[in-house]
């Protein structure tokens, strides 16, 4: 139930973000974040934005999966 | 750019596998790692998680779905709000058709009741906007994910002065029950995989003195796969090196403060309370209910109406489930008398159960 969906945010208009993944659109409550600018991926559950996503974490954990492949897993 | 995609790499999975096989090696005994949110559940499933596991390593669930931890005298009064005339009852779908005492919502509105599906509770206060002479009740269920979006519909139907919006709450907040399965000596949780999305909005502090007073580590993880396999790798490493901390896989959402922003809109509209279980029991300042101020909007206090008392179903072991003290093949039910088609108890009808989802997935 706490399911929620990363989508990127096409328009903004007042409290309300127009989001799309995939080729599917959804409206958005900007209630509880700030900050949100026309781009950034958000995390939507039951037509709220609860959190923006972090890229650069995001990276950074693609980036500890890569070290991992790398390492052939056994070595830590 | 494509996450998922990323976040899905076979190679990885199998180079974590790995990883984790050398640390259940270097390690004795077993590891019994729980997690507690639905979403968890089915991932793990889904994947076919526990397949790729060292036998040493062993994955439960907790009470982590929300539907299938609410108790049954919520329904019954659900089912008493649908037979109220002039009442429309806005839900999760999920919803429909958890059984109660003697009915459901489903067999409620085959009868003729009008109980609407809705995505979010704004299409439920969009709904009572629309239908001024009716009273609108949404089913006001879930953890820290859910329950600020439910203070965002309470105050978006104040200030636009929608008078016939009610919820009917039984809102449940996460550390606690974790805290009470630690304290059970039946059960011994090595290790917690926490919930992804109620973290991202009470933030991995919530965590620690779980991690740091009863010892036992905490990974907050998210729900594709090479998220779950490296939170399983994240505790296993903290159990061999004898750590117990509170870690963050899922960073690109999560922060140790959480999201601020939702909890003061949470905390505007909300307040802690006691809150029922459903296989735990009663479990002190574990629930939310609306503030005083907001009694305006609170089903239970603006529309009364008698509830039959709550019978449990005979022969349903949800509530041990639900402790991670049963699989649902312990259960003599499970498939037989108890299906999605025909359920039982909670954890069938939910496709977050953990019942649901091992009829869905099977045993791996
Ligand atoms: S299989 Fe059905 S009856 Fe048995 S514990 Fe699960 S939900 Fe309850």
């Amino acid at each position: 139930m706490c399911l929620a969906v990363p989508m990127q945010v096409r328009t903004i208009e007042g409290d309300t973000a127009l989001c799309e993944i995939d080729g599917v659109t959804r409206e958005a409550s900007l209630m509880m974040v700030d900050g949100v600018e026309v781009g950034d991926y958000v995390l939507i559950h039951a037509g709220f934005a609860i959190e923006k996503l972090d890229e650069q974490d995001a990276q950074e954990t693609l980036a500890l999966f890569r070290q991992i492949l790398a390492d052939g897993g056994g070595a830590s | 750019m494509k996450y998922s995609e990323e976040f899905r790499n076979p190679e990885v999975a199998r180079a974590l596998v790995a990883r984790i096989k050398a640390l259940a090696g270097s390690f004795e005994g077993t590891m019994c790692l729980m997690e507690v949110c639905g979403t968890h559940t089915m991932a793990i499933y889904q994947h076919g998680i526990r397949a790729l596991l060292p036998e040493k390593i062993r994955l439960i669930s907790g009470p982590g779905c929300p539907v299938c931890v609410t108790p049954v005298d919520y329904i019954d009064r659900a089912v008493a709000l649908a037979r109220r005339p002039g009442t429309i009852i806005a839900t999760f779908g999920d919803m429909i058709r958890v059984p109660g005492s003697t009915s459901n919502l489903l067999r409620e509105k085959a009868l003729g009741a009008d109980v609407r599906i809705v995505y979010s509770s704004l299409d439920a206060v969009a709904i009572a906007r629309k239908n001024p002479q009716q009273a609108v009740v949404f089913l006001g269920i879930g953890f820290e994910t859910t329950t600020p979006t439910i203070a965002g519909s309470v105050i978006q139907a104040q200030s636009e002065g929608v008078g016939n919006y009610f919820v009917l709450t039984s809102h449940k907040t996460m550390p606690a029950p974790m805290d009470v399965l630690t304290a059970d000596p039946q059960l011994q949780v090595d290790g917690y995989l926490c919930p992804a999305h109620v973290s991202a909005v009470i933030g991995a502090d919530a965590y620690r003195p779980i991690a740091e007073g009863r010892n036992i580590p905490c990974v907050i993880t998210g729900f594709e796969p090479l998220d779950v396999l490296q939170g399983v790798e994240m505790l296993a490493r903290q159990l061999v090196e004898g750590r117990a901390q509170v870690e963050i896989q899922y960073s690109r959402i999560v922060k140790p403060e959480g999201n601020l922003k939702a909890q003061a809109l949470l905390s505007r509209v909300f307040e802690p309370c006691d809150a029922i279980w459903r296989g735990i029991g009663n479990i002190p300042g574990s629930g939310l209910r609306l503030r005083q101020e907001f009694a305006a909007f609170d089903a239970e206090i603006a529309l009364p109406v008698e509830v039959e008392p709550a019978v449990e179903h005979r022969g349903c072991r949800c509530g041990e489930i639900l402790q991670g003290m049963i699989r649902p093949g312990d259960c003599p039910l499970f498939r037989t008398g108890c299906t999605p088609e025909n359920p039982v108890g909670a954890c069938m009808v939910s496709s977050e159960g953990t019942c649901a989802a091992e009829y869905k997935y099977g045993v791996d």
